[in-house]
């Protein structure tokens, strides 16, 4: 059952947030027999409790505390106070992503040597390479069930994938299909098959998609090594006077402040809430906040580079029947400058129901322009672009100079303007989409600009050299050998792929490297 | 399009009909807007019957769809009614803003306009208000997240308690 650790226990790892990163990280720590208390932000939600609708299930799962947001990219002007779509609750955004599971490429481990010195960006190759973290893609995917591997089936392809296949077989695209998807194709894990819903964004009610919540949380907590503690905001990681961690200090529901004691604390909040509680834990003896003698901690903040293509037919699709995410191309995902632009993208469908679809497709517009596009709703195609954008130092989560939230922390601003490979990237995507839609009939297509961002990465990325990053090859910040970094913020550059699949390999390594230096006694 | 008359008292329903209503007719009695073609009616309380009745034709003009009722419309702004209520300088916003479209339109008033071209028109000249984009803003989750209007776009909703799509046509396009 389930521990729980008194706030003085000074021997618990203490992990904050408890999605990709940080529940895999402490179930990871909780099997090989180490004490963890995971501190999570939000409340504990079980997927029965899920809600399939989509202004429902946001007002559930979002994080949507206020934010600030600055630079060209267009969610400044659109959602100034919501840069980003992810989530505040037990799971974290393992509740609410699509469930894409693809592993990097070895060249997008070292960006800099295979593309280059680029102007305007703040390129690096990761201090691990693809070999070294394929032992950890194959845990990872047997642990989450990703389709296409292990001999699990892939899923079957809904409307929305149909559409996608036969504009990629018209434009000679090779590598289309079904994905490889942290799915149950097949009933596993004691969890069922998926059942082709739709609302996968909104949290499986069936649990077929893994998330933390209800896979790596409650194995973690039959242990008896692991308690997870819901409504607990963190806002600062003390230190004693050698520099190293000795607590966190959070409040609870009501606001009340608490101090957990801790040997080890995993930062694992994704990349806005990450770098801002390390920036905000500054003291007299980091004034800069804790981990930055780089400087780095909240630059380099990626997003993917991404957009969407929507296109509209004369005959019905009724995309949003089945998995969200149900297939993909990506014969664009290779490095090739030929076209324009360093790295690569992936094609994958997406559908909106249509109370998002109107907030979305194209935000602040109205008029007949845009409501006859809604009017054609069941008449629509859709896919995602999801590609590599460039790391830039001006990128950069910083803590608001005014503005604090309830608990008197100030708030993240988050500045994102494109780099000039992004804008070329996303625009011979757009191209590209729309000739998919346009070979299989499309009547009108829409370039539908980036939501919210979904992946927010690389604001604590890792680095050889500590002058370069904020933490080493295992995640351990190079300053604070008891402070990890255990979410997407770590990584060095964002590569193509979806995130998640990477962070979950990336903590179960970090697992492995952190139970060893425990028992060897060096943190 | 809808014609929308403002009622004065003693006007019989035979006088509304004789100036020539093309399509939906909207009422203003007392202090509520009236669909007589469609029994429904919207009793305001902070704002004029008639501020409601013109934010019904301007939702329609920033979101047209030609297939849904007023109704939807009228559920999708009656929101501002209560939050006039509860701060004054809402109310003013709002009340003030009706006024400027009434102004810019010329001696009928925004709902004299017989041409969605027109009122859009005067629309594009308040784009940038914050009048306009607190009424764009809300009627965009307001109107689109009301399940009635679902079936109208052909969105099938909440599907989890039929079992999803695996047995009900996730795949069943055939036209390709």
């Amino acid at each position: 059952m389930a521990a729980a650790f008194d706030l003085n226990n000074d021997g618990v790892v203490v992990i904050i947030g408890s999605g990709a990163g940080g529940g895999t990280l402490g179930n990871e720590l909780a099997q090989k027999g180490v004490d963890v208390v995971i501190l999570e932000a939000g409340a504990r939600h079980e997927y029965e409790d899920f809600v399939n609708d989509e202004w429902d299930s946001f007002t559930q799962l979002a994080w949507k505390d206020k934010r600030t947001t600055s630079g060209d990219w267009r969610v400044a002007k659109d959602f100034p106070n919501l840069p980003a779509w992810i989530v505040k609750s037990v799971g974290g955004s393992t509740t609410h992503w699509a469930g894409a599971s693809l592993r990097f490429q070895e060249h997008e481990f070292k960006t800099l040597s295979t593309y280059g010195k680029l102007e305007g960006a703040n390129l690096l190759d990761w201090p691990i390479t693809l070999s070294e973290l394929e032992p950890y893609y194959a845990k990872a995917e047997a642990k989450m069930g990703v389709t296409g591997t292990n001999d699990w089936p892939r899923l079957p392809g809904n409307n929305n994938f149909k559409v996608l296949k036969a504009g990629a077989d018209k434009l000679g695209y090779k590598e289309c299909h079904t994905g490889n998807m942290a799915i149950n194709s097949v009933e596993r894990d004691d969890r069922m098959s998926c059942q082709q819903t739709g609302f996968c964004f909104q949290g499986c009610k069936w649990g077929a998609k893994w998330s933390t919540l209800y896979t790596e949380i409650p194995k973690g907590e039959a242990t008896g090594h692991l308690e997870v503690r819901p409504n607990a905001m963190v806002v600062k990681i003390n230190h004693d006077d050698s520099g190293k961690v000795t607590g966190v200090v959070y409040a609870e529901k009501d606001g009340k402040l608490q101090e957990q004691k801790a040997r080890i604390v995993a930062v694992a909040g994704n990349s806005i809430e990450s770098p801002r509680l390390l920036l905000n834990s500054a003291s007299g003896k980091f004034p800069d906040g804790l981990a930055n003698s780089s400087g780095q901690v909240g630059k380099n903040y990626m997003r993917h580079t991404t957009g969407s293509v929507y296109a509209i037919f004369d005959k019905p699709v009724h995309m949003y029947r089945g998995t969200t995410m149900a297939g993909i191309i990506r014969d664009e995902a290779r490095h090739d400058p030929s076209r324009g632009f360093v790295g690569g993208y992936e094609f994958e469908t997406l559908s909106l129901g249509l109370p998002f679809m109107a907030a979305f497709l194209d935000p602040g517009a109205w008029g007949r322009s845009f409501t006859t596009a809604l009017d054609h709703y069941d008449h629509m195609a859709g896919l995602w672009i999801v590609g590599e954008d460039m790391p830039r130092a001006e990128n950069r989560i910083t803590l608001h100079a005014d503005l604090k939230d309830e608990h008197g922390m100030p708030i993240a601003d988050v500045h994102f303007d494109d780099h000039p490979n992004d804008t070329a990237m996303r625009n011979h995507a757009y191209k590209q989409a729309s000739a998919l839609y346009a070979a299989v009939g499309a009547t009108r297509t829409f370039p539908t600009p980036p939501y919210p961002s979904t992946h927010n990465l690389g604001t604590n990325r890792m680095s050889e050299k500590a002058a370069d990053g904020v933490v080493n090859k295992h995640g351990q910040t190079h300053d604070i050998k008891n402070l990890f970094v255990s979410d997407g913020s770590q990584f060095t550059t964002g590569a193509a792929e979806n995130p998640t699949l990477t962070i979950v390999s990336l903590a179960i390594r970090q697992a492995d490297y952190i139970a060893t230096q425990m028992s060897a006694k060096t943190i | 399009m809808v014609t929308i008359y403002d009622g004065k008292p003693g006007l019989s329903r035979r006088e509304l009909l004789k100036r020539g209503g093309i399509g939906a007719l909207l009422v203003i009695s007392g202090s509520a807007v009236i669909s007589p073609e469609h029994a429904w009616g919207l009793e305001t309380s902070a704002l004029k019957p008639e501020t409601m009745a013109t934010l019904i034709q301007m939702a329609r003009d920033i979101y047209p769809h030609d297939q849904v009722p007023d109704k939807n419309y009228a559920i999708a702004v009656k929101g501002h009614d209560e939050q006039a209520g509860k701060d004054a300088a809402y109310k003013t916003m709002i009340e003030d803003g009706i006024a400027d479209l009434d102004k810019k339109s010329g001696d009928g008033g925004y709902r004299g306009l017989g041409w969605e071209d027109q009122r859009v028109a005067v629309l594009k000249q308040v784009e940038a208000t914050p009048f306009f984009q607190a009424i764009r803003g809300g009627l965009v989750v307001s109107l689109y997240n009301q399940k009635e209007v679902w079936p109208i776009f052909g969105y099938e909703g909440e599907s989890f308690s039929k079992g999803g799509y695996i047995a009900r046509g996730f795949n069943d396009i055939e036209w390709l």
